[in-house]
């Protein structure tokens, strides 16, 4: 046989390859089609609850075997994104989203919140067993830098008798954009003007002054690792490790232990002024027992549902989820709902439409 | 063909002809298709590498068209007020890389020349060993380790002292915490040890006997011997560190848990900092709005540029070395 030339041989070799991937990709098995009576839902978002949206997933898939549930913790920027382009069912974030991100969105969504959690004051100071206590513009002092040492006056006025160290304060701050010090600057940004006009409120902020951690582990690890420092972290993540945590003052003048109940009392202490929407911020609120950086975290979900089995599903799991899910938070460090947000969560759940007709 | 014999060999011979002749009919379709794998394999490398400096430069078009080439030189990094600017994030690479270089190197072609021209086997082998399994730790591990056992060591162990005898010098000034620069530049060497040695070795080990034997002939010691065959590897070893910097400046996990991640640059090696990797890995997941996400991408931009510049230089001074020594032999 006459050998080809080399072009049309390369040719020759490239269509037999092409010709094998395409039989490979086209090979049946793995497509994902849903099949009989059964829904599946998928959801994205926000990382702080994933803990418990995963226990409310496998104790839900006990009830109703024919719902698979699916959700992804890829960050509650993710789950914006994610919700505002349709590519998921449901998509979950720590902080509402702006009116900017709603405007962005196809159709009007609705804010579900379904747990709440708090951020807290962690420290590594050596000789001093006996909790701290802040105030709160010392607390926005220190982030800012104007408080550097550890016996500064207005320190050493929130602990009485306490042995402070002469010793610079060493800040540790999130390094990965996160909810956590959105809830955090948010906090800051209430109660001192300087922090609102120097650095405001956001999930990466520049901060004054510090270091960052990459998570909750990173600020731990420093903050464990090196002395004389302050940080901040989840409640949920500082009680299973045991770290020190800080006392802060709140709206009504008392200091206050972050505690389940502490965090519960903030949002029922802020419930009247909660808008209809259910977007609100409860930083600094009002309530002698009620901790001041805590906040809720959402489900968001499309007020119009384009498609009525799948919207019934999602607003059946998440009415399941705000009622006989919340039992579960606890157990995982979360604080449950009040039970009047509880009810204006029902009211928001029963005007989900699907072609204009109440799924609920 | 035609011709029988009744040899075992040759009836072996026999099948594989007529399996080739099976697989292949004409005789060339085996070649073609061969060659063409190959040829996509190759196109394949710059398909990637040409769709991604695309999507890079789509992407980070807004942050361009906002920033223009002050984004190279700004140094305010504030989502909150949408300002954007590289300027700590690229010093902070190219410093904790170059810093990683400056500690390694020396200690990888220690390490190759030991194993390759020194060591006896028994001991060589277990060496090798170690080193490449360094390689194999996962960088998270690394990360966790430099938090939790080599921060605190150079805050109480290396840097008092640094600052003690050194604190002259702007590098060694500043707060002690075990957090920064010099913390991050030496976790990357430890990183990038066992890639620059191991490579090095077997550029070393590949450097012809003939060259050794030829030097000890005309009486060299064995460090004149090392030396020629250092001057004979001269482009290998190159290649090797070259290696070893592109793992350094793209490292994200490890760095970002002992730089400190703080966007500022100071000239105390105590100081935190951030490199362009972390800072991508830190704030993508949840950068909404257009502006930042832009600018994020457009740092994943300036990352793959320094890289190519980088290598660029790399291949102009392996060209310069190999020519000289040419010269020279």
């Amino acid at each position: 046989m006459v050998p080809l030339n080399s072009a049309p041989r390369i040719f020759l070799g490239i269509a037999l390859t092409v010709l094998l991937t395409l039989a490979v990709a086209c090979s049946p098995g793995s497509t994902g089609t849903q099949s009989g009576g059964n829904i599946s839902l998928q959801g994205a978002g926000a990382t702080f609850p994933n803990p418990l949206y995963q226990k409310w997933v496998s104790e839900y898939g006990k009830l109703n075997q024919n719902i698979k549930i699916d959700y992804q913790s890829i960050g509650s920027g993710g789950g914006i994104k994610q919700i505002q382009s349709q590519t998921v069912d449901f998509g979950a974030s720590d902080a509402p989203m702006t009116d900017d991100d709603l405007k962005a969105a196809p159709g009007a969504l609705i804010h579900i919140p379904t747990v709440l959690g708090a951020v807290v004051l962690t420290y590594n100071l050596q000789g001093i067993s006996q909790p701290l206590r802040f105030s709160s513009d010392v607390v926005a002092d220190i982030f800012l830098g104007k408080i550097a040492k550890w016996n500064d006056p207005r320190i050493k006025t929130d602990n009485p008798g306490v042995n402070l160290p002469a010793t610079d304060i060493t800040v540790v701050h999130r390094a990965d954009s996160s909810g956590t010090s959105f809830v955090f600057t948010d906090y800051l940004s209430k109660i001192s003007p300087e922090w609102k006009t120097k650095v405001g409120v956001d999930k990466a902020p520049k901060w004054p002054v510090g270091q960052g951690g990459k998570g909750n582990e990173g600020v731990t690890g420093q903050v464990k690792n090196q002395p004389n420092t302050i940080g901040y972290v989840e409640l949920a993540y500082a009680k299973p490790n045991n770290l020190p945590v800080a006392l802060i003052k709140n709206a009504s003048d008392k200091f206050v232990e972050p505690t389940i109940d502490t965090v519960v009392a903030a949002a029922a202490g802020s419930a009247a002024t909660t808008p209809e929407d259910l977007r609100v911020s409860i930083t600094n609120a009002t309530g002698a027992n009620a901790y001041p950086i805590s906040s809720y975290t959402y489900i968001l979900i499309y007020k119009e549902q384009r498609d009525a089995t799948k919207g019934k599903a999602v607003v059946d799991f998440l009415w399941w989820g705000i009622h006989d899910g919340e039992k579960f938070a606890r157990d995982l460090l979360y604080a449950p709902l009040p039970a009047d947000i509880v009810k204006r969560a029902e009211a928001r759940l029963n005007s989900i439409t699907a072609a204009g007709k109440p799924l609920r | 063909m035609s011709t029988r014999t009744s040899t075992a060999a040759h009836d072996k011979l026999k099948f594989v002809g007529r399996l080739r002749r099976a697989l292949s009919p004409t005789g060339n379709a085996g070649d073609a298709i061969f060659r063409g794998l190959m040829f996509c394999a190759a196109l394949l490398v710059l398909i990637v590498v040409g769709g991604m400096i695309i999507a890079l430069a789509l992407k980070s078009l807004p942050s361009i068209r906002q920033f223009g080439f002050s984004f190279l030189w700004s140094r305010e990094w504030n989502p909150v007020k949408s300002e954007f600017g590289a300027l700590p994030f690229i010093y902070g690479t190219v410093v904790s890389s170059l810093l990683a270089l400056l500690i390694s190197v020396p200690l990888s072609l220690g390490i190759a020349i030991f194993l390759v021209e020194q060591a006896p086997h028994y001991i060589a082998r277990p060496i090798t060993f170690l080193v490449e399994l360094l390689a194999a730790i996962p960088s998270v591990v690394y990360g966790l380790w430099g938090i939790f056992v080599l921060a605190p060591f150079l805050r109480v162990h290396v840097e008092p002292p640094l600052a003690h005898w050194f604190g002259w010098a702007p590098l060694f000034q500043g707060p002690i915490t075990g957090i920064g620069m010099l913390t991050g530049g030496i976790i990357l060497a430890i990183m990038v040890t066992p890639i620059i040695s191991s490579v090095v070795r077997d550029v070393l080990a590949a450097v012809p006997n003939s060259q050794r034997e030829a030097a000890l002939a005309l009486g060299a010691t064995k460090w004149e011997t090392t030396r020629v065959v250092l001057i004979n590897g001269a482009p290998g070893i190159a290649g090797a560190v070259m290696l070893g910097l592109g793992r350094a400046l793209g490292e994200t996990m490890a760095v970002t848990m002992v730089i400190g991640n703080r966007a500022e640059i100071s000239a105390s090696l105590f100081a935190p900092s951030y490199t362009i990797a972390s800072a991508i890995a830190n704030e993508f997941t949840e950068a909404t709005q257009d502006l930042y996400l832009s600018a994020l991408v457009e740092l994943g931009l300036i990352l793959f540029l320094v890289t190519f510049v980088v290598n660029g230089l790399a291949r102009v001074l392996v060209w310069n070395v190999t020519r000289k020594s040419g010269a020279a032999a």
